[in-house]
């Protein structure tokens, strides 16, 4: 088990967000949080993250620490008038690693570089980040995850507006990942059509857990068969 | 002409001037970077005041200038930094609520001890030809520890600038690249008031960084041509000022808006490119 996480809440002042969630993360794991929008999938995220405080419950991670986590964040405005190259932007993900060292090394260059033709990206390196397209830059920040860690990556909607056919190479990306690579895979999604056959596991949530456990037990529940059914029709 | 500058810089005292205005300028511009893109730029700005405010009480009790207003203006800086993260005061309503708070103590301060005296005055207007000996060694050396930090903390700021959230998830520690950020800004804003003063310093640090994102579209180039920018636009300033007698402070900030201007104009004739 790698992370354990037993009855966390979260609230923003008084709003709860979350409430009394309790789950786990297993090496090699595809687990997909699903859920409508504001359900609290981010929220649960960001306080596995340490990004937000808890107010009660309890995380524990087991063998691995923040410096073996790769983050895709749900895209923030900020980012978006940011003059950074795509090179500049994907080798942040290895400062993690560089410790108090300032500077990168020839080796943390190299490992950024394979990581973007990993995501087939290579002749972005030198373009202006804020430039690309959407399904580009998720692909960026993809590869800035991939280069904070090998073991265990959470993505926050990495495919929220982008086209279908974008979204299909998105998934089949995340896919190889897990299942070639064996990294682990923390996915926030409401699109439990694209991601039921990918995901090994679906924690579904409305503030409150609903459902945590295998996808095909999930596909079998009145909820996986409305969430299934329900959204095919758009 | 030629003739005109070998008599300018034949004077210590504008020897000094231009050397500690270049260097103020340089670190002004670095940290510039990360508070426009921050969106705290307002800080800048507020900042100021409060060393207005802070130098002018110090002054009034007779105390040394800057070792009352570091302390202030760093400790102010936390405390915007601490607002502004855990959103209780929205950030810009804080700041201005602070700055002019701190300005009308000041003012006051200073009017019920001695009367506006030319110090204060110095101090919000900037008195570039009064810095004396001392004051260049103070400046000297506190830039030069601004801009080491800076250069050896490159990579951790933009990586704070750029995504905080994932920063942080990944490991980094965030706040204290953060708290780098804006103990690095109240040095600089304190040791550069006595240059610029108060009402400029905020412009030196908010226009190289504007103007160079009218053109360049990667981080590192925005920051090397923010440093480059400011000092060209500081010795530019300060000559136009020496050649048709011009306040100092308010000649640099012209020619900041008019390299702005520029720019802007050339960034919209080349529309950007996707290169970097
Ligand atoms: N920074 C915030 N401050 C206050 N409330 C928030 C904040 N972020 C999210 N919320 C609220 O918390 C709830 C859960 O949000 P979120 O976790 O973003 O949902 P999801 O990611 O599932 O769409 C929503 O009701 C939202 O309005
Ligand atoms: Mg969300």
């Amino acid at each position: 088990m790698l992370i354990s996480c037993e009855n966390l809440s979260v609230s923003y002042e008084k709003h709860i967000a979350v409430e009394n969630v309790s789950f786990h993360i297993d090496d090699g794991d595809y687990l997909c949080i699903v859920g409508e929008n504001g359900s609290g999938k981010s929220t649960l995220m960001k306080a596995m993250l340490g990004l937000l405080p808890l107010k009660s419950g309890k995380i524990s991670f087991n063998g691995i620490t923040l410096k073996d986590i790769g983050y895709l964040p749900q895209q923030t405005q900020i980012q978006r008038d940011f003059p950074a190259s795509v090179f500049e932007v994907v080798l942040s993900g290895c400062l993690s690693r560089r410790g108090i060292m300032p500077f990168f090394t020839k080796s943390d260059k190299l490992f950024a570089c394979e990581k973007l033709e990993r995501l087939g990206i290579s002749e972005l390196r030198y373009h202006s980040y804020r430039e690309l397209s959407g399904g580009q830059q998720q692909r960026v920040l993809l590869a800035r995850a991939l280069c904070a860690t090998e073991r265990l990556i959470f993505l926050d909607e990495p495919v929220s507006g982008l086209d279908p056919i974008v979204t299909a190479e998105m998934y089949d990306i995340i896919r190889t990942l897990n299942q070639k690579d064996g990294i682990t895979v923390v996915m926030v999604s409401h699109d439990v059509p694209g991601i039921i056959s990918n995901a090994s596991k679906i924690l579904h949530m409305d503030t409150r857990l609903l459902f945590f456990g295998s996808s095909s037990e999930y596909m079998l529940t009145p909820l996986g068969k409305k969430m299934l059914g329900g959204a095919s029709h758009d | 002409m030629i003739e005109f500058f070998v008599t300018l810089f034949s004077y210590e005292f504008i020897v000094r001037a231009v050397v500690v205005g270049a260097l103020i300028s340089l670190c002004s511009s670095l940290l510039g970077v990360s508070l426009v893109l921050k969106r705290y730029s307002m800080i800048g700005d507020g900042l100021s005041h409060v060393g207005f405010g802070s130098l002018s009480v110090a002054m009034a009790a007779g105390l040394a200038p800057l070792q009352v207003s570091i302390p202030v203006v760093v400790f102010t800086a936390f405390m915007l930094l601490r607002l502004s993260e855990s959103g209780k005061l929205k950030g810009d309503a804080a700041i201005a609520m602070i700055s002019s708070s701190a300005l009308a103590f000041g003012v006051v301060v200073t009017s019920l001890s001695s009367g506006m005296n030319t110090d204060v005055f110095g101090y919000m207007f900037g008195s570039i030809l009064a810095v004396t000996r001392d004051d260049v060694t103070v400046c000297v050396s506190l830039s030069v520890i601004v801009l080491l930090l800076y250069i050896l903390f490159y990579n951790k700021i933009f990586a704070v600038t750029f995504d905080e959230s994932f920063a942080k998830a990944t490991g980094t520690r965030v706040d204290i690249y953060n708290m780098l950020i804006a103990l690095l800004t109240s040095v600089t804003i304190v040791v550069g008031m006595q240059i610029m003063g108060a009402m400029l310093i905020s412009s030196l640090i908010i226009f190289p960084a504007l103007t160079s994102m009218r053109i360049f579209r990667s981080f590192r180039k925005v920051v090397i041509c923010a440093a480059i920018l400011s000092v060209v636009c500081f010795f530019t300033g300060i000559l136009l000022s020496f050649a048709f007698s011009m306040p100092a402070g308010a000649s640099i900030v012209l020619v900041n808006l008019g390299a702005f201007l520029i720019f802007a104009v050339i960034g919209r004739l080349f529309s950007p490119d996707s290169r970097a």
